[in-house]
């Protein structure tokens, strides 16, 4: 699962370009991942500049 | 805020922003929607652009540029500097955070409505036809049907994929950048520098563009390909500690740069992509803002014909694609294919290629010899090298 880490996410949206199911919404000051469509893909972990995202286990 | 517009832009960038100003000025009503609260800010760019690009469009405004650049200094990985002259070119850094709000104010003084604090949350659609949108603003959600949607929301461009457009890019193709707003450094006032090589930014640059005295914008983007071993940021921090260890850090900001050829085909029945949600970047420096700006020209211009016309379907709205591939697409292509065969460039061959191009006296050489330097490996690509960079 993609965790995003607190306070540190400046919504950029360059996660959003990446990820081949369209789940990441982005907005003026918020980010959140549609979970149930995400299939653990790890792109946009990949790509984020400055490390936002985390892929951890399903608790 | 009305129901009902001709002409709906999602975005208000400097793609947006044209966009809004050519349907206005062609007789449409038109409506630009951001979902930020302030147009031009968060900066999320290096500001070059060039005299000659803006002046397609408009007259460049004192207001707007920070700092005029006479060259470029491109670093190689040993640290070999080649001065380049801009031939018949003045570049500019600009200040976007004031270049995008006048731009949007032009839109506006033309008739065009602008909102802010406005975030479009899903396309209304009826069959194969986009027919409007869903708006969150402040707040409050409103249904805005319109005859044509303009999709300029930049690089993430969900509204393309809404309407069946592909949008996604491949992460080869995907630049991820940080970049920070730096002063109290030493830095050469009239050049902006670029650092090229695997040691620096793989698969991308580095770069450091004045804006003023002792004040540059200094950031640096990456290759998807390469941003999973070691982030944007861990490469600029390193840099920096390096290079300018006292630096003060104003802003720090992060972003991406589609360095993809563009989409070629960016229409369906009533919307249209234009700036980076089109990938109208060039794929080989990065710089969206003037080819951004272009394709919002054209397809303003494309929307305001079809609503005078009627005609909202993509026969019409085709004409916007076909006058984009004459303009910069074709050499968009080119740049890609140059993009292609430099970043597989080794240390050592970028290394060789600035050894080679130090050898041509410094008032002889040009952008054109360094780029047939750094293509010797595809001869072939010369051609496109003098295509693209005819002029310069
Ligand atoms: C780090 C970095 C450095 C760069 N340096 C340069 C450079 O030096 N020179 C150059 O020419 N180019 C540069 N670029 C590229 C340049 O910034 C872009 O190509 C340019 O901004 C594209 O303009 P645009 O209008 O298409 O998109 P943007 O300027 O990104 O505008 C899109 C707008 O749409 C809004 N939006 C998005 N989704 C929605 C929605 N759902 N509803 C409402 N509004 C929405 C956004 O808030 C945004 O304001 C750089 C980019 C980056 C990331
Ligand atoms: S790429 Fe990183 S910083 Fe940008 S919106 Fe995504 S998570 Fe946030
Ligand atoms: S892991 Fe893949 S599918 Fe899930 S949000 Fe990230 S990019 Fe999208």
């Amino acid at each position: 699962m993609i965790k995003i880490i607190d306070n540190k996410c400046d919504f950029c949206g360059t996660c959003v370009t990446v990820c081949p199911v369209d789940c990441i919404e982005v907005r003026e000051a918020s980010i959140s991942i549609d979970h149930p469509i995400c299939i653990d893909c790890d792109l946009c972990v990949e790509i984020c500049p400055i490390l936002v995202l985390e892929t951890v286990d399903e608790v | 805020m009305k129901s009902s517009y001709d002409v709906v832009v999602v975005g208000g960038g400097p793609a947006g922003s044209m966009a809004a100003w050519e349907a206005a000025k062609g007789g449409a009503s038109v409506c630009m929607l951001e979902k930020d609260r302030d147009i031009g800010y968060p900066v999320r760019c290096g500001e070059a652009a060039s005299d000659l690009g803006l002046r397609q469009f408009v007259e460049p405004k004192d207001s707007w540029i920070a700092k005029k650049i006479s060259g470029a200094v491109i670093v190689s990985p040993n640290e070999s500097k080649v001065h380049v002259k801009f031939a018949n070119e003045t570049g500019y850094i600009l200040n976007r955070r004031i270049f995008d709000y006048d731009l949007s104010r032009y839109a506006a003084n033309a008739g065009a409505e602008v909102y802010t604090k406005a975030y479009v949350k899903e396309l209304l659609k009826s069959e194969e036809t986009v027919t409007g949108v869903v708006v969150d603003h402040l707040g409050e959600e409103k249904k805005i049907s319109a005859k044509i949607i303009i999709g300029a929301d930049g690089l993430t461009s969900r509204i393309g994929r809404w309407a069946g457009i592909k949008t996604q890019i491949r992460m080869k193709d995907m630049e991820s950048c940080v970049q920070y707003s730096v002063s109290n450094i030493d830095v050469d006032p009239d050049n902006m520098i670029m650092y090229v090589g695997e040691n620096f930014a793989p698969g991308g640059y580095l770069w450091v563009f004045p804006k003023g005295d002792k004040f540059a914008n200094i950031g640096i983007g990456i290759s998807g390909k390469h941003s999973k071993y070691k982030s944007a940021k861990a490469y600029l921090d390193e840099f920096m500690a390096r290079e300018f260890p006292n630096a003060a850090i104003l802003t720090t900001m992060c972003g991406g740069v589609p360095c993809a050829k563009p989409i070629k085909h960016p229409i369906k029945n009533g919307i249209m992509l234009v700036g980076d949600a089109a990938h109208q970047v060039n794929p080989m420096t990065g710089g969206g803002i003037v080819s951004g700006m272009k394709g919002g020209w054209l397809a303003g211009q494309v929307a305001a014909d079809a609503i005078a016309k009627g005609d909202y379907s993509e026969k019409t709205l085709i004409a916007y694609p076909e006058k984009l591939r004459k303009d910069f697409g074709k050499n968009h292509e080119r740049f890609y294919k140059i993009k292609e065969a430099t970043a597989a460039l080794t240390m050592d061959e970028l290394n060789s290629i600035a050894e080679n191009v130090l050898k041509i006296p410094f008032e002889k050489r040009t952008l054109a010899s360094v780029f047939k330097a750094a293509v010797f490996k595809k001869p072939s690509l010369i051609i496109d090298v003098l295509k693209v960079l005819s002029g310069v």
